[in-house]
């Protein structure tokens, strides 16, 4: 497996024509490993949300290029595009989008079901899924009756349910409190983390900073300072 | 696919308080309509009683016939000559008319009398009581058990009535579905008495019965009764031109088709609402479909399967709901005149097809334009 999980360069992405347009992107290059989390951080507003969704095949950006292990993504179909979303990428919504009339092990198994996977099999697997996140005994909950931090594990488990290579996190501890949030952080990086793994959060929570093996900073739509950190 | 549409499935059903409230919209617009439609045929079957009951498979009357209890009378030489047209098997006379009962307490009651060829009594009714033959004897009449019946005083064998100043006597009571649309008893006496009893114009017979030798006949019977100027209609003819009668001429008909048509927009609008609204609140989940990478081609899945699951669902209890109405309304009632055909289940399924398409080419588009990045934002 090559090492460089994402590789993008020259990503300019606006939003809407003439007065009213906003630059969100302006030139962002970047380059991600397997078995690194990287971690972008920046004002609000500064454009990294965007970047994330042109990242993992969610927007079209106006210029620029996204290579994911090798391949352009801007380039397939829309139907590949989906394929690619649900074989590569697990999403971690910020405000997790847990399906309030399934059951947890249901929500889990939908990129599986999704996959094809037969109905059964499906919710066995996402039972797996579960237990790692270590909620196998709310498999047959409604996420409505979990605590918030129970939710975001759900929201975890779904995204990585498909195996996917690359996780993307986008504001992972915004609703939960500062213990919760720093704890699911650090079973992301012990327990989801691996070498084939290429993990992306964006988060404004200096504490949980000790998980990133990078930290990048966004500002006014441009990635700059690189900060470094010893892990 | 079968995993994506139980998926679809129990986001459908799970959500109870939407579900119901889709299921009750859906049952209460094919309700609605097979209601109405069930009331128009039963309406139209009872107007077309009478060629149903004397079961001739051709009818010749005078052009003008719009409808069959508004025949017109034709000469006696109409009779021979249809005899001796070529194709036909057998013609007989048919009387049909209204007459004058007069009560043993002096009220007058009208009646429709119907009288039967002398020979072949063509078009018998299946009696409960008496004999047939005893309609031959002095002033035999035989009376039809049905709504209308009690407005005789409920007469049995051997009651006597006055019939336009003539004697009549009751010699047998008849069981056969009735128009029961104008309120009058039935009567079934020979073609002879009911022209001797019931005071006529010029001429007598209202229509000539006509067995063809065979199907094949029928049309060159048809043309030989055009040419002597009157005109052969075949049963189905002949209810449909009644039925027609009923729907255009009408008021009552004509209200009937208004209302039809007005349930079907009212069940089409109140049940795509609210499919529409149901997709609405659930975009957001549709987008997050979209974004965990769903294809357009799985989300319109979802949406058919969905859209045509509640639409069958409330088919089946629109329609049983009318059913049992009908069967409730038909126990205190018995002459009431409602019938489910074949033709209003297909209506009623025609509608349910049309919600099923209309309201998920509305939400397709709609799901379709979701941009999974919205739903990223949050
Ligand atoms: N659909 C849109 N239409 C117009 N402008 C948009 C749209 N989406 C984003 N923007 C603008 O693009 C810029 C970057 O937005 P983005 O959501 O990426 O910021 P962010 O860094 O994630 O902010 P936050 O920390 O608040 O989530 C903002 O100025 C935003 O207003
Ligand atoms: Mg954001």
């Amino acid at each position: 497996m090559p090492n460089t999980a994402i590789q993008a360069t020259g990503l300019v992405k606006w939003f809407g024509e003439g007065e009213a347009r906003t630059m969100a992107l302006r030139e962002v290059s970047l380059e991600a490993q397997f078995g690194e989390m990287v971690y972008i951080v920046g004002p609000s507003g500064s454009g990294k949300t965007t970047l994330l969704s042109v990242l993992s095949g969610i927007l079209r950006p106006n210029e620029g290029k996204v290579l994911v292990e090798g391949a352009d993504i801007w380039r397939l179909s829309p139907d590949q595009l989906a394929d690619f979303r649900l074989g590569k990428i697990g999403f971690v919504f910020q405000d997790y989008h847990l399906f309030p009339r399934l059951t947890t092990a249901e929500n889990v198994a939908i990129p599986l079901i999704l996959k094809r996977k037969n109905w059964e099999e499906a919710i066995h697997e996402a039972e797996k899924y579960l237990d790692i996140v270590g909620l196998k005994s709310r498999a047959g909950l409604a996420p409505v009756k979990l605590s918030g931090g129970e939710q975001q594990r759900v929201a975890i488990a779904r995204a990585i349910a498909a195996q996917p290579d690359i996780l993307i996190l986008d504001e992972p501890t915004a609703s939960l409190d500062g213990d919760t949030g720093h704890a699911i952080l650090s079973f992301v990086h012990k327990n989801i983390l691996n070498k084939d793994r290429c993990i992306l959060v964006v988060t404004h929570d200096d504490r949980i900073y000790e998980f990133a093996t990078r930290i990048l900073n966004m500002e006014d739509g441009r990635l700059n300072g690189l900060q470094e950190r010893p892990v | 696919m079968k995993g994506i549409l139980r998926l679809a499935y129990k986001l459908l059903v799970n959500d109870k308080s939407k579900f119901t409230a889709l299921l009750l919209g859906i049952t209460f617009a094919v309700f609605l309509i097979m209601f109405i439609t069930s009331m128009f045929s039963g309406v139209l079957n009872h107007a077309s009683a009478t060629v149903i009951n004397i079961g001739a498979s051709v009818w010749v009357m005078d052009p003008a016939v719009k409808a069959v209890f508004n025949s017109v009378g034709m000469p006696d030489y109409v009779l021979d000559a249809v005899r001796s047209m070529q194709g036909v098997k057998y013609a007989v006379p048919l009387y049909s008319g209204g007459a004058l009962v007069k009560l043993p307490d002096g009220t007058f009651q009208s009646v429709t009398v119907i009288g039967l060829d002398d020979t072949s009594l063509f078009g018998r009714p299946s009696l409960l009581e008496g004999k047939i033959e005893d309609i031959y004897t002095e002033s035999g009449f035989i009376v039809v058990r049905d709504a209308e019946f009690p407005k005789l005083e409920n007469p049995h064998i051997g009651s006597e009535l006055q019939l336009n100043d003539h004697r009549g006597v009751i010699v047998g009571i008849a069981k056969v579905t009735t128009s029961g649309l104008f309120g009058a008893p039935t009567l079934y006496t020979t073609y002879e008495r009911a022209i001797q009893y019931i005071p006529n114009p010029r001429y007598t017979i209202s229509y000539v019965l006509v067995e063809p030798k065979s199907a094949s006949d029928i049309p060159q019977i048809k043309k030989q009764v055009e040419a002597l100027g009157y005109q052969a209609r075949t049963k189905q003819e002949f209810m449909k031109r009644t039925a027609d009668f009923f729907i255009y001429e009408t008021g009552g008909g004509t209200n009937i088709l208004i209302m039809t048509a007005i349930s079907f927009i009212v069940g089409l609008s109140i049940s795509g609402q609210t499919f529409y609204t149901f997709i609405l609140e659930n975009l957001e989940r549709f987008g997050a479909l979209k974004a965990i990478g769903a294809k357009s081609r799985d989300l319109v899945g979802m949406i058919l399967f969905q859209a045509t699951f509640t639409a069958f669902t409330g088919y089946g209890l629109g329609v049983g709901l009318c059913a049992l109405l009908i069967a409730l309304a038909k126990l205190r009632l018995p002459s009431y005149a409602a019938k489910m055909t074949f033709s209003d289940l297909l209506i009623g399924l025609g509608m349910v097809v049309m919600i099923a398409t209309v309201s998920s080419y509305v939400a397709v588009r709609r799901v379709l334009k979701i941009e999974p990045f919205d739903i990223f934002r949050g």
